[in-house]
């Protein structure tokens, strides 16, 4: 699975390297951010492009898997 | 709960901002000075003697309820979070460049707006080279401009800059601090509707990531109307605000506003503001919220503005404004100085250096 690390990244960096990784990815993306606004941000922006999301909180803020 | 799931959500906190500036107008804050972030933190960094302009030193309290309140919110919410390390010695010179823009042009982003809301043409003018500023900071983003990552830090790295607002406030009212007897300085509303307009202020923006630099930024780089709707608000408020109390008066050089009318000049201002608040991640009042928040990134950002406010008014970078000589009744114009206008020209060189040899590769 494609992989986005953009925790402790400011914006708008990680919605710039996930709709990078949207591109040119059929398949399920991961994405990690830190910031809660961060991951309304990639839900979304995957959102917008017909995509599915499912989160989870995890140590070091979120998770978010684009199906 | 949060604000910026919808674009209806995003217009009400505008709005309800702007119905806290324009209270504030009202009962005392100078003329669509209002809520005005580069000007309160100038005012502030002179009632602590960091610089001896003495028409513009008052401990804001808007300010501190600013950070304040985005610290209360985001505790109570779950959302702060304590972190540094992204480049802070960069921020806090893209700090200053914010500041010496701001106070070349005579007021940061919101002031821009509230001015344009006021009739005020060199606002719409300087417009302009905001937009032209964060079109090349969104144009250095896209080749791969980056500060690097910041990490999670002890927890009370985070409330340093709130405390130390608060503590401004305790001495300021307690009268150790210096106050303007005249001047913008003078001018303000009561200390408590300050206070809790900031408070209700910095929540809003917390919630709803209200930006200046980030609003315009999002329709370049994403065609994204949402941070855009919430400045709206604010426009359309302080707009109607004015015109119902005939503040609203169409025109270049109206005396007492405190603008000018070098048009290059208030171009250029912006233009370094724009630039640097979007390679800082955000205008001068994102930066006090994401201060608040838990950011020392953030807040060594809002110590540049400090210090670039010092800067201004101790080697003569800070325009003048528009102003009618009492005894002749003459409109003196405003202007730029030749100190100001070198700065900004050293500011914009300062932001292309760091926009384009920061990138993202090299911080792996």
């Amino acid at each position: 699975m494609k992989e986005v690390d953009a925790r402790g990244l400011s914006c708008p960096e990680p919605i710039m390297l996930t709709a990078e990784a949207l591109k040119g990815a059929d398949g399920p993306v991961k994405v990690l951010v830190s910031e809660p606004h961060q991951r309304t941000n990639v839900e979304k922006l995957a959102k917008d492009r017909g995509r599915k999301t499912a989160t989870k909180e995890i140590d070091t803020g979120f998770e978010i898997i684009i199906e | 709960m949060n604000l910026y799931d919808s674009k209806k959500k995003l217009a009400a906190a505008g709005i309800l901002c702007g119905v806290v500036a324009a209270i504030l107008a009202y009962f005392g804050n100078p003329a669509n000075m209002a809520f005005c972030i580069a000007c309160f933190v100038r005012d502030m960094a002179g009632a602590l003697g960091m610089h001896q302009a003495e028409v513009v030193q008052y401990a804001r309290p808007e300010i501190v309820g600013l950070v304040l309140g985005a610290f209360l919110i985001s505790a109570v919410t779950k959302e702060y979070r304590s972190t540094a390390g992204s480049s802070p010695m960069i921020r806090f010179v893209l700090g200053m460049v914010i500041m010496i823009g701001s106070l070349v042009f005579l007021g940061c982003p919101l002031r821009m707006v509230i001015r344009m809301s006021a009739g005020d043409f060199n606002a719409w003018v300087a417009l302009i080279g905001f937009i032209l500023g964060v079109a090349t900071g969104t144009f250095a983003l896209k080749q791969g401009f980056s500060l690097g990552r910041s990490h999670d830090t002890g927890k009370k790295s985070g409330t340093v800059l709130p405390f130390l607002l608060v503590g401004v406030l305790v001495l300021a009212a307690l009268g150790l601090l210096k106050a303007s007897e005249a001047g913008p300085g003078s001018m303000h509303a009561p200390i408590i509707l300050s206070l809790l307009g900031g408070l209700v202020f910095g929540a809003l923006a917390q919630k709803s990531r209200m930006c200046f630099a980030g609003g315009i930024r999002d329709v370049i780089l994403m065609k994204n109307f949402d941070l855009l709707t919430v400045i709206g608000g604010v426009f359309v408020v302080m707009l109607i605000f004015n015109i119902a109390t005939g503040r609203f008066v169409p025109g270049f050089d109206t005396p007492g506003i405190i603008a000018h009318s070098n048009h290059l000049w208030n171009i250029l201002g912006m233009y370094a503001v724009g630039f640097a608040a979007v390679l800082a991640g955000g205008c001068p009042l994102r930066q006090l919220i994401l201060a608040g928040q838990g950011s020392s990134d953030a807040a060594v950002t809002v110590l540049g503005l400090f210090v670039g406010a010092a800067l201004c008014h101790n080697l003569g970078l800070a325009s003048s404004g528009t102003a009618l000589n009492a005894e002749t009744s003459e409109v003196v114009a405003g202007a730029a100085t030749p100190a100001g206008k070198a700065a900004v020209i050293i500011c914009i060189i300062v932001c292309f250096i760091i926009a384009f040899t920061n990138k993202r590769e090299n911080v792996k």
